[in-house]
């Protein structure tokens, strides 16, 4: 009788699985936020992670002597009204006496015609292919005149050059330091879930801990203990580390209560009785019924990793030059200085809050879907 | 209950020392210390006397003694009000924290009291009107909040507030008061300029808790207590406030505590910073950038300090209005 | 409005004389959800007198919250009364001197539901105690609070003044002080048999065990002086040597009062010790009506013969549930056609029982069903 049942049970269970992961893609699907979040977290990760040299105009580091040079406009018409093709005028140096600041302004005596995929700073394409095309860009030498669609910082860099650039950075610390989050949290919260004892004391206690710290503060302390000779990757790193830090508590312990529960199932006892090893009973039957839970939270803790990426660069205690991060970008946008005159520079902070509420309309669409009677509220 | 408390408070401080010590080994994590950069920057401005130099501040701030040396006389010092010398201004802690540490809080007692002044009746309205346009208008608007990370609200708010208004938001006091004695006039200064502040921090706690207070009070609705006091005959409004609202505010209370209060303190400090407001924030970050130990290691320690506080209060205010927790 | 009614009352043959309190005629409730809509009460028709017991049973879903609930304007959100009258006939609880018999006929149904008049209803004049007495009471208030808060909301006391001849006439009405209040709170816990009662009043919900609590909701349902007590399964979370004790205390307190009881149960064996007189309901519709000896004697619908014989003893003590009966009960949502319990039914008629919907068809004194079997 049990031999007979001993295939059923598996079977049984995939086909539950697979059916309560079609019933959650159904569910997700007619979350129009949900979905919509999905889309431009996609969309962003193409643009900022994979392809930003080609979608960027110009290299990170090109400089020019168009230093804080305002947005370029493009322009479809003539002096005299024509309807033409897209074009740029070139800039000139001019200095504003009533504000006693030099700045720059069209020279309507030259136009650039703005194209798409034009030549220019080579690099290379998911860091394989050797390209030198750009998405677009203008018909000028470099040295003579640039397009500037959010301007230009205080080294005459293409500001849209460097959102695009430094959003890498950012996008992807969220998703690594998630990942060694779920590593941490899932698997010091199965273990603590399942054996119990010292384990579980030390994993209560070391999370009780964490949660009691001041976090932010912590974590401040701690990325301003990366010594500074560090090379930035290993600082990235570093830094991507200690944001795992601020999550594996909470996730350890909702883990280790799922845990709890799924124990005592029957799929659990039933593999035990056929002699699986702790690991094999750990791993293939308890771990996946976390998954769904462990999902809503991962996606709904990146963006606060990638804010406190971005906050930590921001204050000098993250990420720093040479490295390029919406945080290291921030730097520069926020102060009064910059704000009255290269208020340009705040572009910065439209991308990073897009990706912050696209990641919670995810968030949110997913707990809907996998778990319709909770966080209604 | 007094038992309770005692052990309250005996835990909060058994976890102040255990974070005063650790943050105090963090900061002295990185090989070198203030004055190896110190030496460094003295050196590239060519000085000769640097050595001299550092070696005798090295024996002022006692950085020759061993690590546990110096925790353990810093924080004895401490308990006396003793702060210790910041490197950095070469001043005593407690004289550069000094008006600020009162900012800090007046600042975070603000945001609280808009947190929750605006998320409770936000919440309520929500819950009531379920379904209604002005519910889902909340909704947005605090899913928008819950999203929106104080320091970048300040800095778009800054960024309206000089392009638009030519207005510099910033600092707690206008110029004129800033050197000035208090009076009346100061005060009225002083809320005129901490409502903004504290109205921007405020925002992600709203979100959250305008979301956690529609939930509960939707679930307590559905309460048998909530039918039967409508059955006696009570108000409307008396049966949703008196009854529900009651008890749908008790987890909030804990949330309070644990998770938004932190979160105050610790995006206000953000928010000022932005807003170069003279609260602890801006210095604390300094002197985590300069290494300047003693500075930083009071600023976490007191910082802690507000959240063990504002978690014991919370905790005292819970077993005030909850009597399951109270004579228990 | 009132004219016809009088002329209806006088109709009636009733060997029951006491005077009309609540007349339910036609009642229809629906529930508007996503799936349809769900006709929760369908054509309800029953009155109840002053001090009489009135039992309401079914199955589960059948509808009896609802009526309750309807007849105190309580309906939860996606329901609506679709039709029919709730009337209420209400005697001056402070009359003025030469008003003590008037009576004013108020019908429910058209009263604004937060209104002022049916606020002075609930708990006032009507008072009603729900299942979950675990849950009822508010957890932060004491027993008192809940009390002091019906008593100084409903209650006035007389402002006596001595006349003449030592007769005492009843000038105006004041307020509960909140030492009388106090003092009645004592007094109903008390009553309803809670030992050290001047203790027991500052007690928490989470200090009172369930028979406690219980008797606390009707202390307060009592403490207002209500001309009628709804009771929806006030004993059905208790375990049975208490539900004993409970039934006892109402029907004392019933004697006493001279108040009606619409009674609300599961329980066979709990209505018949309790009741005067029984609706039977199925799937909203009422499928039987009767004095009680009637009812257990000489049951007419298919429907309450079965109820009656999965209940093998009857008497309060046996603690009987309503045992399930043959058959699946239908989804609400798509009702058989014809009479609504023929899939179940054990006389069912082919091509009749499934066609014809049965009416409410008089078989004795005070004695309705609506069976195809007894229409000629
Ligand atoms: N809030 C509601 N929303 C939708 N339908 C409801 C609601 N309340 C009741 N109903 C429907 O009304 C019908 C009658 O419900 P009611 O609560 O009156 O049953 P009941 O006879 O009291 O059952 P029980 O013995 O279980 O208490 C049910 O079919 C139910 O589906
Ligand atoms: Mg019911």
């Amino acid at each position: 009788m049990a031999v007979a049942a001993a295939p059923a049970v598996p079977a049984k269970r995939k086909e539950l699985s697979q059916s309560y992961w079609s019933l959650v893609w159904y569910r997700f699907k007619k979350n129009k936020l949900g979905v919509l979040g999905g889309i431009v977290l996609i969309v962003l990760y193409i643009s900022f992670a994979l392809i930003p040299e080609f979608l960027a105009p110009y290299a990170l580091e090109n400089r020019s002597q168009f230093v804080e040079a305002p947005p370029t406009a493009i322009q479809l018409f003539d002096e005299q009204g024509r309807f033409q093709a897209p074009f740029v005028y070139g800039l000139e140096r001019r200095v504003d006496v009533a504000k006693r600041l030099r700045t720059w302004v069209p020279d309507t005596d030259r136009k650039y015609p703005v194209r798409l995929f034009v030549q220019g700073d080579e690099y290379q394409l998911l860091g394989l292919i050797p390209m030198n095309i750009h998405l677009f860009g203008i018909d000028a030498d470099p040295r003579e005149a640039r397009i500037f669609l959010l301007g230009a910082d205080a080294l005459g860099r293409d500001y849209l050059t460097r959102i695009l650039y430094g959003g890498r950075l950012s996008l992807l610390i969220g998703l690594i330091g998630q990942f060694l989050t779920i590593v941490l949290g899932m698997t010091l919260g199965v273990i603590s879930g399942y054996y119990g004892g010292p384990v579980d004391m030390f994993v209560q206690r070391f999370t009780e801990f964490l949660a009691a710290f001041p976090n932010i503060p912590l974590f401040m302390a701690l990325s301003a203990a990366i010594p500074n000779y560090w090379s930035p990757i290993a600082v990235y790193f570093m830094l991507t580390i200690i944001l795992a830090f601020l999550g594996w508590g909470g996730l350890a312990r909702q883990v280790r209560g799922l845990v709890l529960s799924l124990r005592e199932r029957e799929y659990a006892l039933a593999a035990k009785s056929f002699g699986a090893s702790d690991l094999r009973i750990m791993f293939r039957h308890l771990l996946p019924g976390t998954t769904s839970h462990v999902i809503v939270i991962a996606t709904l803790s990146i963006p606060g990793m990638i804010l406190a990426e971005t906050a930590l660069s921001w204050l000098g205690l993250g990420l720093r030059p040479p490295l390029t991060s919406w945080g290291t970008l921030l730097q520069d946008a926020a102060t009064i200085r910059a704000i009255r005159f290269t208020p340009w520079l705040l572009w910065v902070v439209p991308p990073i809050l897009i990706t912050i509420f696209a990641y919670n309309m995810l968030g949110d669409g997913l707990r809907d879907a996998m778990d319709p009677y909770s966080g209604r509220g | 209950m007094v038992n309770y408390i005692i052990r309250r408070i005996g835990y909060a401080l058994i976890l102040l020392v255990l974070v005063s010590f650790v943050s105090f080994a963090i900061i002295e994590l990185p090989p070198g210390d203030y004055l190896t950069q110190k030496i460094e920057q003295l050196r590239a401005r060519g000085d000769r006397s640097a050595e001299q130099q550092v070696e005798r501040l090295r024996k002022r701030y006692g950085l020759d003694k061993p690590f546990l040396e110096r925790y353990v006389n810093w924080a004895t010092n401490f308990l006396r009000g003793d702060f210790g010398e910041s490197f950095e201004y070469e001043r005593p802690v407690s004289e550069i924290l000094g008006a600020r540490l009162g900012y800090t809080v007046i600042l975070a007692i603000a945001t609280t009291v808009f947190t929750w002044a605006l998320a409770i009746p936000l919440g309520v309205y929500s819950a009531v009107k379920q379904y209604s346009l002005g519910d889902q208008i909340i909704s947005v608007i605090s899913f928008i909040g819950l999203g929106m990370p104080g320091f970048l609200l300040a800095l778009i708010v800054l960024y309206f507030a000089v392009i638009l208004f030519n207005m510099e938001v910033v600092g707690l006091f206008s110029p004129e008061y800033e050197r000035a004695p208090w009076s009346l006039g100061k005060v009225l200064d002083l809320l005129n300029h901490l409502w903004l502040p504290a109205l921007i921090s405020a925002i992600t706690g709203i979100g959250g808790l305008v979301r956690i207070m529609r939930g509960n009070l939707l679930d307590t609705l559905g309460q048998p207590f909530v039918e039967a006091a409508r059955a006696r005959g009570l108000k409307n409004r008396t049966v949703i406030w008196k009854h529900a609202v009651r008890i749908a505010i008790n987890p909030l209370i804990t949330i309070l505590g644990s998770d938004v209060f932190p979160s105050i303190v610790v995006g206000s400090s953000l928010v000022a910073i932005v807003l170069n407001l003279p609260t602890i924030g801006p210095v604390f970050v300094d002197s985590l950038r300069k290494l300047d130990m003693y500075l930083a290691g009071t600023c976490i320690v007191f910082l802690t300090f507000m959240l063990l506080v504002g978690n014991l209060v919370a905790d005292l205010l819970l077993a005030w209005v909850d009597p399951r927790i109270r004579l228990d | 409005m009132t004219t016809t009614l009088e002329t209806q009352e006088a109709k009636r043959s009733h060997s029951d004389t006491r005077p009309l309190l609540l007349e339910v005629q036609d009642l229809k409730v629906e529930f508007n959800i996503r799936g349809g809509v769900v006709k929760a009460v369908d054509g309800l028709t029953f009155d109840v007198k002053r001090g009489q017991t009135m039992g309401i049973i079914g199955e589960s879903g059948c509808g009896k919250s609802v009526t309750a609930r309807a007849i105190l304007r309580m309906i939860p959100k996606p329901g609506k009364i679709t039709g029919g009258r709730i009337l209420y006939y209400r005697r001056p609880r402070h009359p003025k001197p030469g008003e003590e018999d008037k009576v004013e006929v108020i019908d429910v149904t058209k009263l604004d539901p937060d209104g002022e008049v049916i606020r002075q209803i609930r708990g006032g004049e009507i008072a009603m105690i729900f299942q979950e007495p675990m849950s009822s009471l508010t957890p932060v208030y004491t027993a008192g609070t809940h009390i002091n808060e019906a008593v100084t909301l409903h209650r006035l006391l007389p402002i006596k003044k001595l006349g003449e001849q030592m007769a005492e006439h009843i000038m105006a009405y004041r307020h509960v002080t909140k030492e009388e209040a106090r003092a009645i709170a004592v007094e109903m816990l008390r009553r309803v048999g809670i030992p050290k009662p001047e203790q027991r009043v500052d007690s928490y919900p989470h200090q009172l065990s369930g028979g406690q609590r219980q008797r606390v909701m009707i202390a307060i349902a009592l403490s207002t002086e209500p001309a009628m007590l709804i009771a929806d399964e006030p004993t059905t979370a208790l375990d049975v040597s208490i539900e004993a004790q409970i039934l006892d205390l109402m029907r004392d307190l019933q004697r006493t009062t001279n108040m009606a009881i619409m009674f609300i149960t599961h329980n066979l064996g709990v209505i018949a010790s309790m009741a005067d007189e029984i609706v039977v309901m199925y799937m909203g519709k009422q499928v039987e009506r009767a004095k009680v000896v009637d009812l257990f004697y000489n049951p007419k619908h298919p429907y309450t013969k079965a109820l009656l014989q999965s209940v093998p003893r009857l008497g309060p003590k046996t603690g009987q549930r309503l045992a399930s009966i043959e058959g699946m009960v239908p989804d609400p949502l798509n009702l058989p056609t014809g009479c609504v319990f023929h899939p179940r039914c054990p006389a069912f008629m082919a091509g009749k029982c499934d066609k014809i919907v049965p009416r409410w068809t008089q078989v004795g004194e005070n004695h309705w069903v609506r069976c195809l079997l007894y229409e000629e």
